[in-house]
Parts: C-alpha cells; sequence; structure tokens
C-alpha cells in the first residue's frame, strides 16, 4: 500500500499525491504519495524496475504523469512544468555533460540555459568550480574527465542556478570508492552550505545510510516505507541493517532487476563513470 | 498601467540567449574539431569535379545560356549543405543515448529555442560548406558573382535551408528513435530530396510528375535563389521572394512540429 508521511510545520519542497504512470498496460509507478521538507536529504532506494528513474522523469517535468501530480518548490509539474524546471537542478544517472566541450564550456552552456545574468556568470562559474575542486581542468575537454570528475562537473552544472530543490538519479553509480565518497561530501556541503533540498536514488544502502535524513522504499512502482534509516531498522527487528529492510521487502522477488532498458542504462552508465 | 513593450522585450533577449546556447555549444565543438570541415569539402569536390566535369562534355543537359558547371555549381552548394544537415537527427539521438540531451530538457528553456538552437548551428556549420564551395568554384573558373549583396544573400538561402532540413531531420529523429533506423531512412530521404529538385538538371526536362514533386520540394526553392544570387549570369524562375518565403514558411512549420516532438526523446 502506498504510505504517505506528513510533515506538520515543515515547508514541503516535494510533494507527490497519488502520482502514477503507466506504459501501456503496466503501471510503473503506482500512485505515490511522498512528502519532502525543504533542506532535507531523502533517499529513494528500490530495485531496478522499481520505477525510481520513472517517478524522477516526472518530478523532472522530463515525463507527464498517467495520474496524480507533484508539486516541486512549489510548482505543479502538470500545470506549470517551466516553473519546476526553473527550481531544480537535476544529475541524471546517465552522463549529462558534453564530452566534446571543457568543463568550462559545459558550465556556460547551463548558465545560459538558466538564464544567469551576464554580469554575474563568470563569478558563477568560478565559485562552481572551486566547490567542485575543477578549477584546474576547467579548460580541459570534459572526454579526458574521471569519472569522479564528469560527476563533479554535473553536479556545478545543476546548482549553478542556486536550485531550491536537487535530484540525483544514481550519483555515484560506476565510481570507485573515493570519487564515491567525493560526492557524498559535496551532496553534505550542498545542503550545509545552501539549504538545498536533495531527493537521490540509489542501490547502495551504505550511500543511503551515510548521506540521507529519510528513505523511501519503492518496490513495483509502489511506495512501500518512509522513514529514517533507525527507523526502517528497528521496524524489521533488534540489528536489523538497511540491507535487511530491503530484503523484507523485494528479496521475496528474485527475477527482479529491471527490464532491458533498466540493464541497458545501468551499464552504460558504468561504461561512462567507470 | 503595465509596460507590455519592455517585458516583450527582456523575454526576446531571454529567448534570443537559449537559442544562442544551445547554437554556441555546437559551434565550439566544431572549433574544437574543425575535421569535419574538412572531411565534408570532399564530396562538393567530386560533384564538381568529376560528375560536373564529365556531364559538361556530355552536353546532355540544357543549362541554357550558362554552362553546365556554372548551373551545376549552386545545386552542389545546396546539396552539401542538405548532406550536412539532414544527419542532424543522428546527432540528437547520440545525445539522447549519451544522457546530454536530459542537461537541454531539464532547463526552463522553451523547447522551440532549443530546437531553433540546433537550427542556428546546423545554419553556422552550412556556411562553413559556403565557404568551401566558393572556393572549388574559383579555383574551377565558375562565374561566380562575388558582389557582398549576393553574398549575404547566399549566406541568408543557406542559413535557412540548413536550418530547415536540420529540423526536419531532427523531427524523423524523434520518430524512429534509434541510430539504426535513421541511417536507413536518413538516405531513402536523402536521395529523393536532392534528385527531385533542380539541383542538378532543370526543372524542365522533369517528367510531369516530377515537375509537381520537384515544386513541392523546398530544396528546389533553396537552389533557385542560389543560382540567381551566386552566379553572374542567370535569375530566379520562381523570384527570390517566393523562394525565400517557401523556406520561411517551411521553416516555421518544421520547428512547430519539431517543438512539440522533441521532448518525447528523453521520455
Amino acid at each position: 500500500m502506498a504510505s504517505t508521511l506528513s510533515p506538520s510545520s515543515d515547508l514541503l519542497l516535494i510533494e507527490t499525491m497519488g502520482l502514477s504512470r503507466d506504459f501501456d498496460t503496466r503501471t510503473v509507478v503506482d500512485a505515490v504519495t511522498l512528502q519532502v521538507r525543504a533542506g532535507e536529504v531523502f533517499g529513494l532506494i528500490g530495485p531496478n524496475g522499481a520505477g525510481k528513474s520513472t517517478l524522477i522523469k516526472m518530478l523532472t517535468t522530463l515525463l507527464p504523469p498517467s495520474r496524480g501530480t507533484a508539486r516541486v518548490a512549489g510548482a505543479d509539474v502538470r500545470t506549470d512544468p517551466r516553473a519546476v524546471r526553473r527550481h531544480i537542478g537535476y544529475v541524471p544517472q546517465l552522463l549529462s555533460a558534453d564530452g566534446a566541450l571543457t568543463g568550462y564550456e559545459n558550465l556556460l552552456l547551463s548558465a545560459r540555459l538558466y538564464l544567469i545574468p551576464r554580469a554575474e556568470r563568470a563569478q558563477r562559474i568560478r565559485d562552481a568550480l572551486e566547490l567542485t575542486e575543477l578549477t584546474e581542468a576547467a579548460n580541459r575537454p570534459a572526454q579526458h574527465y574521471s569519472g569522479g570528475m564528469l560527476r563533479r562537473l554535473e553536479i556545478a552544472q545543476s546548482m549553478l542556478h542556486r536550485p531550491e530543490v536537487l535530484i540525483m538519479d544514481e550519483p555515484t553509480v560506476g565510481l570507485d570508492p573515493v570519487a564515491r565518497h567525493a560526492v557524498w561530501t559535496h551532496v553534505q556541503d550542498l545542503r550545509d552550505r545552501f539549504g538545498t533540498t536533495i531527493l537521490i536514488t540509489t542501490h547502495a544502502m551504505e550511500e543511503a545510510e551515510a548521506l540521507c535524513d529519510r528513505i523511501g522504499i519503492l518496490h513495483l512502482g509502489r511506495l512501500e516505507q518512509v522513514g529514517t534509516p533507525a527507523e526502517l531498522k528497528a521496524a524489521v527487528g533488534p540489528g536489523a541493517t538497511l540491507d535487511d529492510v530491503f530484503a523484507a521487502i523485494a528479496g521475496h522477488d528474485v527475477d527482479l532487476g529491471g527490464d532491458f532498458r533498466d540493464v541497458r542504462r545501468t551499464r552504460r552508465s558504468l561504461a561512462q563513470h567507470g | 498601467m503595465a509596460e507590455p513593450f519592455p517585458g516583450a522585450l527582456i523575454r526576446a533577449r531571454d529567448y534570443g540567449t537559449e537559442v544562442f546556447a544551445v547554437a554556441d555549444a555546437e559551434i565550439r565543438k566544431l572549433r574544437h574539431d574543425p575535421s569535419e570541415i574538412l572531411t565534408r569539402a570532399i564530396q562538393p569536390a567530386i560533384w564538381l569535379i568529376l560528375f560536373g566535369g564529365v556531364m559538361a562534355r556530355v552536353r546532355g543537359i540544357a543549362s541554357g545560356e550558362t554552362s553546365y558547371m556554372d548551373f551545376l555549381a549552386p545545386g552542389i552548394l545546396a546539396q552539401s549543405v542538405l548532406f550536412a544537415a539532414i544527419f542532424y537527427g543522428i546527432a540528437a539521438i547520440w545525445e539522447r543515448d549519451l544522457g546530454v540531451l536530459h542537461r537541454y530538457m531539464v532547463s526552463p528553456a522553451p523547447r522551440s529555442a532549443l530546437v531553433l538552437g540546433k537550427g542556428l548551428s546546423s545554419a553556422v556549420r552550412g556556411l562553413t560548406q559556403a565557404v568551401v564551395v566558393y572556393l572549388l568554384a574559383l579555383v574551377l573558373g565558375i562565374g561566380i558573382d562575388l558582389n557582398p549583396l549576393n553574398l549575404l544573400g547566399v549566406a541568408g538561402l543557406i542559413a535557412l535551408g540548413s536550418a530547415l532540413f536540420s529540423t526536419f531531420s531532427l523531427i524523423i529523429a524523434c520518430i524512429v528513435k534509434t541510430r539504426e533506423r535513421f541511417m536507413g531512412i536518413g538516405q531513402v530521404l536523402t536521395m529523393p530530396i536532392f534528385f527531385a529538385s533542380n539541383a542538378i538538371y532543370p526543372i524542365d526536362i522533369m517528367p510531369g510528375w516530377l515537375k509537381v514533386v520537384s515544386r513541392a520540394n523546398p530544396l528546389t526553392y533553396e537552389v533557385d535563389g542560389l543560382r540567381a544570387l551566386m552566379l553572374k549570369a542567370e535569375h530566379s524562375v520562381f523570384g527570390l521572394g517566393l523562394d525565400v518565403a517557401v523556406l520561411v514558411v517551411i521553416l516555421a512549420v518544421l520547428v512547430s512540429i519539431a517543438t512539440r516532438l522533441y521532448p518525447r526523446m528523453t521520455q
């Protein structure tokens, strides 16, 4: 059954109401009702094919919902998608930086697309490069960056217009442990420095535990549980880990692992960043 | 009372910035790797030197007062622009597969600005083709008109034609969605557009049914305008005004279709 959590006093920056998406006769996201508070890091976990990427596509307005709706940073994804896009940053699972452009040029492209005033562009780009430790590599083509550098560049691109909400689709897939920890540090830094609300999807329980204030577990398109890591573990039993929580919900479906598109996307992402 | 004019001006400036952002990114890529300009120069050279050289001797195509090489040059320019622009769709599919397209689609830029930005970058690529063909034509002794106004007119027509065919290509890419299908369809479309036009022979010598197809083909109007502006001894068959009007109207229709279809590539 779809779960609902309703914090009473905090401002909600992501709010979905019975959000659903069908592909042909298959319901991939099924009546998800979810609320993310301002300044929160919210993790969405689930196996391949659980519907995480489809849910994220609806929140980023890349895909219209079949039923229900969502408000992101105060704007409705159905009725005002441009306002939603103005207020969000998005780091997709696939490589979104253009390898044929330098790091600086990728940032310049984003600065122009988000209409950052010309007088502020240079300083914003300098700050973003500094924040993501890419200043020295700024004039090198992105195709010569390592996987970790590319992810940092994409985070810089997504944050250049200082969005209220940052949505990250499996941002550490394919990264080595050092690069993965660097991304975690940047995520925490963004929240601490700018108060950015962050929605992150991941397969890695370690990552969810390290980064997220609350976690939602998505299984077969339905939001099965929502809570803090401690609450979720306590619900399974003493000494339980997030892996145990995950297995308790999704473990009985041994054939899960997504369809052809999911597998192709994950493997392509691994190849791009690995 | 609100002042609509400054608001409209600001929106126009913002829209221009977004169109330029997309076009500038493509132009920067071309600057980083200009080898494409050289490789694309080979095809018009082959057509002009080999095909043109032989057909001029055959004297099988009535090109009026103009020599066949002169008649052919504007057609080959339009052809090289068409062939470069028609494969823009492949690049769009490639960008979708890589994930780069997501970066554009989650930005607040209107979809039409993204489409026009791609068209503008194609126009710049087309202009580099024009420089190559002009140099070739000068070397081959073709009677090129170097009047600055004519050169400006040629640049405008090339930009229009290039944007038109690249947008058409983008629409095909949005429909077929995979590189494999696009490669097949790209070939199937390019050849009829080229041969059912006045690029390498006059419309007068075509069979009746092909004349009708040719009149509905935007490449015909591009070549007609180019022939009038590029050559000293030629004039437009349809009138330059009609040539430009047809290209502008078709481009506007294609941009509006592409604006609707482009977002579907990331769904």
